[in-house]
């Protein structure tokens, strides 16, 4: 008995950087953001409150900048995930119908991932940003169609929703095209064959075949892709600044930061209940994933 | 269905692109009758995969021709041949049902052949009655044995009335046991379709045991085409001769002269109408009958009992493997201690080839 007792302690002890460390910088976090949530009125510099309850929800769900930034972030979503999720399927399968210059082919589409963000931003600067001098490259060439100019950066909100998922698509494109292009690569040229045999015309194939093979890759892109999505920030802020309220760009993690940091922040309860509102949509969706994926997808 | 092979031959380009091309079949013809049961056999290498592919559609030949029956189907993609094909590897869809599965070619029929849904199941049944798989439909084949997974395959493949059914190596995946069972399986399966089967194989027993004909391939050229026991009794070669049976034909260093083989300086055999020279003596391992006025002496290592026969393992200076191993039925052992052994030998189990080219010398059996 001493020897299992001696095991267990063991076994404890190489758990226990983990443990701690997961502890420090995850778990204590996690419970201080629910207690900042709910309680009501905190001052951090007194360290103060004033109650505890559900005010600080009630609050966040009422502003208008963050139901913006609940929208903006939803559309974002719902139009960058599928579309950049089918797009690099698209290029995938296109890669690896080739054998002449696929290497180069890859190469270049795998570029924007290993390319600096401010060094796209700037990019896209040059492609969309009107200025005194000039409306910019894609105004020009909206120009040849007799359309335009439109100020992508500064004018309506579709145009600037339309710029923030062509940067984000844009941006994520790479790591999808390697991880499905190495999926087709996976998948045993048996089957095709077996399928050329029993002449399958290539839609089929692609369906019945290609697409359940490659299914656990792209329900891992499509939650990765969720996930990611829903934490967007970074993004906006690289084509439209910081002050992302002003420009009704904000998303939900930059509402949050705003709520710490921002010109008008300070709220840290504020902040904390809109992080969770954030935690409980993102696992929602993620549950539905799972429970969709139990029918859509083989392992 | 007939199948015709004319002058077939397939080169692949050199990996090395200065080096010559390299010739996986070469000039092949046979005339496959139909509703035969064909075994393609040769050790790896030797171009039967090929041929299998090329008869199948999936490699284009470098030139000759293909013929089912009277239809010339060299240059058809394999979806318009109407061939099936089972892969070595089964190749099963792993995300759909055996159902589902055999299934598979009939959703692909299209135009005039498309079939109502009760019909495809009622063909798609009817295919796993044959090959015994009835009661495993709604599996996955994750699920099934290496056995049952090889029958789903054989049911896709027969389930669209293929003209000809191909075979890559059926049985290499499964157990010894299995393996015995399955191969009768096969043969059972054929002669209930009628279908011409060609199967490859590089186990010669799996090919004499079920074919209806054998074709010994080596280095992309058929060395000998016929009924299994003919080509173990009449070899064309000593590739042949040292490819079928097991265990495997012993072969000497001999010499002819005077219508006599000399192995050693014994002379063990009249072989009337040979020519004097130096050959290869091929002995199979029946051929021997152990007697104390033996011809041939051979220095005894040991004796190994199977049963009903016993195996005499010898060796001799001209022997040119390892040992010698003959079988001898269980009553003419070899006395304790004897270090020695002596035989006489069935003529018919002596084969002779041009110790050069490998080529057969007949002789003369009285």
């Amino acid at each position: 008995m001493t020897g299992k007792k001696n095991n267990n302690l063991k076994g404890w002890l190489y758990l226990l950087p983990a443990i701690l460390f997961l502890g420090c910088f995850l778990v204590y976090p996690l419970i201080d953001v629910l207690i900042y949530s709910v309680e009501e009125g905190y001052n951090s510099a007194s360290q103060t409150y004033t109650g505890i309850g559900l005010y600080n929800y009630s609050y966040v769900l009422r502003d208008p900048y963050f139901l913006q930034a609940v929208k903006n972030t939803f559309l974002l979503v719902i139009i960058t995930v599928p579309l950049s999720t089918g797009i690099a399927l698209l290029i995938s399968l296109g890669l690896n119908a080739i054998k002449p210059l696929r290497k180069l082919y890859q190469t270049i589409y795998f570029l924007p991932y290993v390319t600096n963000t401010l060094a796209v931003g700037l990019v896209f600067m040059i492609l969309f940003k009107r200025t005194a001098y000039t409306d910019g490259l894609v105004n020009l060439m909206l120009r040849w169609f007799g359309a335009g100019p439109v100020d992508f950066i500064d004018g309506p909100y579709w145009a600037k929703m339309f710029v923030l998922c062509f940067y984000t698509i844009w941006v994520v494109m790479p790591f999808k095209v390697l991880i499905l292009t190495s999926a087709l690569a996976s998948v045993n040229p048996e089957y095709y064959a077996a399928a050329r045999m029993d002449s399958t015309r290539s839609f089929r194939v692609f369906y019945k075949i290609t697409l359940p093979m490659i299914s656990p890759m792209i329900f891992y892109l499509v939650i990765t892709g969720f996930i990611g999505a829903f934490k967007a920030y970074s993004d906006a802020v690289a084509l439209f600044g910081t002050d992302l309220n002003a420009a009704g760009m904000n998303t939900i993690v930059g509402y949050v930061y705003d709520m710490l940091y921002g010109s008008s922040g300070g709220y840290p309860s504020f902040a904390s209940a809109a992080a969770l509102i954030l935690f409980a949509i993102v696992l929602t969706i993620t549950v539905i994933n799972l429970m969709i994926s139990k029918r859509h997808v083989h392992y | 269905m007939k199948v015709v092979l004319e002058n077939l031959t397939k080169r692949f380009p050199n990996r090395n692109k200065k080096g010559d091309d390299v010739i996986a079949v070469n000039n092949f013809n046979f005339e496959i009758p139909d509703g035969q049961l064909i075994g393609l056999l040769g050790p790896s290498g030797c171009g039967k995969s090929t041929t299998l592919n090329l008869i199948s559609g999936l490699e284009t030949p470098s030139s000759g021709r293909i013929l089912f029956g009277e239809d010339d189907v060299t240059r058809l993609p394999p979806e318009n041949r109407g061939v099936g094909l089972v892969f070595q590897n089964y190749a099963l869809y792993p995300h759909l049902t055996v159902l589902e599965n055999i299934l598979f070619p009939l959703q692909n029929l299209r135009g005039a052949d498309k079939l109502s849904k009760e019909d495809m199941l009622k063909r798609a049944t009817e295919a796993a009655r044959l090959v015994q798989i009835d009661g495993l439909l709604e599996r996955k084949p994750s699920e099934l044995s290496g056995g049952q997974q090889q029958r789903v395959a054989i049911a896709r493949a027969l389930v669209k009335m293929p003209r000809v059914l191909l075979l890559d190596e059926p049985l290499s995946n499964l157990d010894a046991r299995l393996r015995l069972q399955t191969r009768e399986e096969i043969r059972r399966i054929q002669q209930e379709t009628g279908i011409t089967t060609i199967f490859v194989t590089h186990d010669q027993e799996e090919a004499m045991s079920i074919s209806d004909m054998i074709v010994v391939m080596e280095a992309g050229i058929v060395q000998q085409i016929g009924k299994p026991q003919d080509v173990y009794d009449d070899p064309a070669n000593l590739f042949v001769a040292k490819f079928l049976g097991t265990p495997p034909i012993n072969v000497f260093e001999g010499r002819l002269s005077g219508g006599r083989l000399m192995i050693g300086q014994e002379a063990v055999l009249s072989v009337p109408g040979a020519p004097d020279g130096i050959v290869w003596a091929g002995i199979r391992p029946e051929g021997f009958i152990p007697a104390a006025d033996g011809e041939f002496t051979c220095d005894l290592n040991r004796v190994e009992v199977m049963g009903r026969d016993i195996s005499v393992v010898c060796h001799h200076e001209k022997c040119a493997g390892a040992q010698i191993r003959a079988i001898i039925s269980a009553e003419s052992r070899p006395g304790d201690g004897a270090k020695t052994v002596r035989f006489r030998l069935k003529p018919r189990k002596v084969l002779l080839f041009d110790h050069e080219s490998g080529a057969r010398i007949p002789f003369e059996v009285k």
